[in-house]
């Protein structure tokens, strides 16, 4: 319940798992890395757009690979988040 | 103002793991929620392609024609594509794998189920161990068991980055691939759902909290909701597209001679 959650810590208003900042950092390195992979394809369309089809499964590809890392982090937050001292 | 925010009674906030795992079907553990909805995929398919495909026609009907560029994708986009002129030798595995893959997906914005079956990591695993069990027989098949291998982690390098690099291409062989294949479609329909849970179920927490300003965040919040569904039929077919090509693609590199 909301409430309870809320009550948690009166006194900072902090609650919850640290597990979900660490998958806030997990997300830079795919992200910028995402980003990287659909630039480069919009850049190599522009120049030559012939390529468009040639590349396209790569750029699945990458995107992938990339955001597989992502949700990684994503699920190990999940894995992480139990409130107990030991892992 | 105090942020005494009213219990909102039947709503389970803040979505949690417990969602992915419903109580079974008359009281059964074996059949759930995710074993029926597997088992309409399979009936669907089964039926959708023995009717519009028992009887061809040279002038395909409507149906027989979306079965056909299914398959047609799968074939020429990317078995071809991706593995070369040995690629229609694996183009009705792959076509089964994108089909039953994007059945099972689309599940997760279907109302009355709204949950995909691949968002429980069960199932993606087992049609990872498929592909996994597919590239290493085709590679030991081509190349012998050892020199597979042997192919597969030696690779034109200098002699003093080998070290580092040997284990690491064992690594992506034995364990990173069908791990990174089972997990990306897993993570990717369990985020997914999250997604959407936050959205509906925090639209009825924040309208439950009889503030205007909050109540008005919460019908944006289910606005949301509804773009999030459609974002979601769009991550579906992709990650069934992106599993079947990765798929083609490490069969390629089972098959392919060196490096």
């Amino acid at each position: 319940m909301l409430s309870t959650v809320l009550a948690a810590d009166p006194g900072t208003g902090v609650y919850g798992s640290l597990s979900s900042i660490g998958y806030g950092l997990a997300a830079i390195g795919p992200g910028i890395g995402v980003g990287i992979v659909f630039a480069a394809y919009i850049q190599a369309t522009a120049r030559q757009p012939e390529s468009a089809g040639l590349t396209r499964p790569y750029l699945f590809m990458g995107f992938a690979l990339s955001e597989a890392l992502a949700l990684f982090g994503l699920v190990l937050a999940f894995v992480f988040s139990g409130t107990g001292a030991s892992l | 103002m105090s942020l005494q925010l009213a219990p909102v009674a039947d709503v389970p906030w803040p979505p949690s793991v417990d969602e992915f795992f419903p109580p079974g079907v008359g009281g059964s553990v074996w059949i759930t929620k995710f074993t029926i909805m597997v088992w309409i995929a399979v009936a669907l398919i089964i039926l959708f392609f023995v009717l519009t495909q028992r009887n061809p026609k040279i002038v395909p009907t409507k149906a027989q024609w979306i079965g056909e560029s299914m398959y047609g994708f799968v074939r020429n986009g990317i078995a071809k594509e991706v593995i070369g002129h040995e690629g229609p030798r694996f183009a009705p595995y792959l076509t089964t794998l994108f089909v039953f893959i994007s059945f099972l997906n689309i599940f997760a914005i279907i109302p009355g189920f709204q949950i995909s079956p691949s968002s429980h990591i069960a199932f993606p695993i087992i049609l990872a161990l498929l592909s996994y069990v597919i590239y290493w027989y085709q590679g030991a098949k081509k190349h012998g068991f050892w020199s597979y291998i042997k192919t597969s982690i030696v690779l034109p390098a200098p002699w003093w980055v080998q070290p580092i690099l040997l284990p690491i291409e064992l690594a992506q062989i034995l364990i990173i691939r069908p791990v990174t294949l089972a997990v990306r479609l897993f993570a990717n329909l369990f985020a997914g759902h999250l997604i959407l849970l936050v959205f509906t179920l925090g639209g009825f927490v924040l309208l439950g909290t009889g503030n205007i300003g909050l109540a008005a965040v919460g019908v944006v919040s289910w606005g949301m909701a509804l773009v999030m569904t459609l974002f979601e039929a769009g991550v579906a077919l992709l990650q069934a597209y992106v599993f079947v090509l990765l798929t083609a693609s490490y069969v390629q590199s089972s098959l392919a001679d060196e490096h």
